[in-house]
């Protein structure tokens, strides 16, 4: 049974989705009316801080959890009425390390390979870049291995069937940083091979390897677009500021009314100031009139996190 | 179908490698039948009793030589007077001590009527009870050995016979009683125990998002412990035929598969439990409080249940150890076919497809 579809370039519908959780008495909105849309062959990334709802409305999408309401499509299969359907044509990895601990590499594999009615051989092309870096350790249990090893392994279960769609969500959490920059390049070459993927990352960075991402936060999408697209988004000009005494700093800059945001970002604070003009001399003058040092005033281009920070001020206000 | 086989054999190499917890499941059988039928007996054997032989005389010596070669009794302590007597139940050693008066042979032979005094300690009055009635048994059979020639008028004999266990041997009631305990605790326990983990490493969700249908899961997961279960009943029986000298008198094939239905049972206990819980220790606490206990109380094995008050009477039934019980008792003890068993046979199917049928229809195809 195949369903027509209004967009056939779209793998992922999701449509004005919402999910509360009771905790202790008080309700959680975990998502509140999610809506986008993933084409086929798409690399989508959802960046969100901890408790964003990435993990709630991955386990809807997979079929685990009902949402209270909206609607949502994968492949065309409403993810309600089709869920068997869907749960043949879907890879998913959840958050934690999911597989057995006591099982070896190898049995790992197979026993999801089986589960899913294939096996190993039959679509060993599509793991075999990444099986081949774990293979060496195939009789070791699933257990022992590293963060990233268990993390190459999870992809290679959750690819095996050979899904159309794959969901992975934060598979790069507790991840080194060269496994991390390895898995993204796996993603890469399965994307080069025309399978839809949904990832989730809470790391800024990792956005701008995504065709396109969703900021998502306290359960609302804040803005979707193309990496590029979202920091040109970012209007005001940006200012990297840095003195001798960092701490002051920050406190001077929240007590400034001329200030609209001030953030850490590495050994700089990123400020944005109400008005655009002339910036840097504003600032300079206002902190030697403090009596800061060693006053260090730039202008720089916003990165993906410079547009989410402000993001989440506005969706504060 | 090659799905389940394959679940089947992940589900075998969990429990061979957690070597541990294999080596409880199937030692426990075997430990609990040789703590039950070497230690932990309330039959009396050997007691330690005192003589206090005022007469010693042929007939008197006669007695003690009766009761010191009988196993129940260790006559080694000889006293010589009565201010002994408190002493030695002070010291809690001896549980009864046998007087002969004097002139007891004469009385005996002459007055046609002589005394003798047991003094029980009273502490323990079970023990106390059964050692008095055991002495005064030998005691009748020393005056039947010796009036045998004359011929008295008036007389009523009591003639006694245990029937299906002519021993009284305590191993006939609790070797049914620890086969459904063990199979309780293997299959229930452990099964809910299994899939919880699932849930709890969160393999569950993988398998959910999975083709496998909740059904072949549920199945998957009991067959290893089925088969678990089975080696278990198997090593009981040949523990009480070998080693506790427990007849298996009706047929074989009945009792392994009535032992089969109640392993059954059991797992659709345990798939229930851990269809309602998310944690292993909630799980394993669960099936403790809510599977041991009532089938070590209400079964009937450890206290019989006619003497219990009446809303416990009601509740036993609701045991399924308690027909297992009742079933084991008159296949093996007794020696009885299916048409003696049919109606606790049918109570466990019942409940079997009821608990299968709640677990399934409890087994949640999703997270929440």
């Amino acid at each position: 049974m195949v369903k027509s579809n209004s967009n056939n370039m779209s793998a992922v519908i999701v449509n004005n989705i919402s999910k509360k959780y009771k905790v202790e008495k008080s309700q959680v909105t975990a998502l509140n009316t999610v809506s986008f849309e993933v084409l086929k062959g798409e690399l989508f990334g959802i960046v969100g801080p901890d408790g964003s709802g990435k993990t709630s409305l991955f386990r809807v999408l997979t079929t685990l959890l009902l949402a209270d309401s909206g609607n949502a499509s994968i492949e065309g299969f409403d993810i309600v009425k089709d869920y068997k359907i869907i749960r043949k044509k879907l890879g998913y990895m959840p958050g934690r390390f999911s597989l057995y601990h006591d099982l070896t590499v190898e049995e790992n594999l197979s026993f999801f390979a089986t589960i899913f009615n294939t096996s190993i051989a039959e679509n060993y092309d599509l793991i075999k870049d990444i099986y081949q870096q774990i293979e060496p350790f195939k009789n070791r249990r699933a257990g022992k291995l590293s963060g990233g090893m268990k993390q190459k392994l999870a992809l290679c279960c959750a690819l095996i069937h050979k899904p159309s769609v794959l969901i992975l969500d934060e598979p790069t959490t507790g991840v080194d940083a060269v496994s991390r920059k390895e898995f993204w390049e796996m993603l890469q070459r399965l994307k080069a091979q025309g399978i839809t993927i949904l990832v989730s990352t809470p790391y800024m960075d990792e956005a701008s390897m995504c065709d396109r991402v969703a900021l998502m936060q306290n359960g609302q999408i804040l803005a979707i677009d193309k990496p590029d697209q979202i920091n040109l988004q970012f209007s005001k000009p940006l200012w990297a500021v840095k003195a001798a005494s960092m701490y002051n700093l920050l406190k001077t800059f929240k007590k400034w009314e001329a200030v609209e945001s001030c953030y850490s970002f590495g050994e700089y604070y990123h400020v944005v100031m109400k008005s655009d003009l002339n910036g840097s001399d504003v600032i300079k003058s206002y902190l030697l009139q403090q009596q800061f040092l060693d006053i260090e005033v730039h202008q720089i281009t916003a990165n993906i996190e410079d547009s989410f920070m402000a993001l989440m001020n506005k969706s504060h206000d | 179908m090659k799905q389940f086989f394959a679940f089947v054999k992940k589900e075998f190499f969990h429990i061979w490698r957690d070597k541990r917890t294999l080596f409880i499941l199937l030692g426990m059988p075997i430990t609990q039948i040789i703590i039950f039928g070497f230690a932990l007996t309330n039959e009396v054997k050997n007691s330690k009793m005192a003589i206090l032989d005022f007469s010693k005389d042929a007939a008197s010596s006669q007695l003690v030589q009766k009761m010191s070669v009988s196993k129940y009794f260790d006559a080694t302590t000889v006293l010589t007077n009565y201010q002994e007597v408190l002493p030695v139940f002070k010291k809690g050693k001896i549980k009864m001590i046998l007087v002969i008066p004097q002139h007891f042979a004469n009385d005996l032979q002459h007055g046609n009527q002589a005394h003798i005094q047991l003094i029980c300690d009273g502490s323990d009055p079970n023990v106390a009870n059964t050692l008095s009635t055991y002495a005064s048994a030998i005691i009748k059979d020393f005056q039947t050995a010796i009036v045998k020639e004359q011929k008295l008028p008036y007389r009523i004999e009591t003639d006694i016979r245990m029937m299906y266990n002519p021993e009284l041997k305590g191993a006939y009631s609790f070797v049914p009683g620890v086969m459904a305990l063990i199979l309780m605790l293997t299959s229930a326990m452990m099964t809910s125990i299994a899939i919880v983990k699932e849930k709890e490493m969160g393999t569950m969700e993988i398998i959910l998002v999975s083709p496998l249908r909740p059904f072949g899961v549920v199945i998957a997961k009991a067959i290893p412990y089925m088969i678990l279960s089975m080696v278990n009943v198997v090593t009981i029986l040949l523990l009480s035929v070998y080693v506790l000298d427990v007849p298996i008198r009706g047929s074989l094939l009945l009792l392994l598969s009535e032992g089969l239905l109640f392993t059954i049972t059991s797992l659709a206990l345990g798939l229930l439990i851990s269809s309602i819980t998310d944690s292993q220790q909630v799980a394993m606490l669960i099936s403790l409080m809510g599977l041991f206990l009532p089938t070590t109380v209400l079964s009937g094995y450890m206290f019989p249940i006619e003497n219990m008050p009446l809303p416990l009477q009601v509740m036993s039934n609701l045991v399924p150890a308690k027909w297992f019980y009742s079933i084991v008792k008159t296949i093996m003890i007794k020696g009885l076919g299916l048409s003696y068993v049919w109606k606790e046979t049918l109570i466990l199917i019942g409940m079997t497809v009821f608990l299968f049928g709640l677990s399934i229809k409890k087994f949640k195809t999703r997270l929440s």
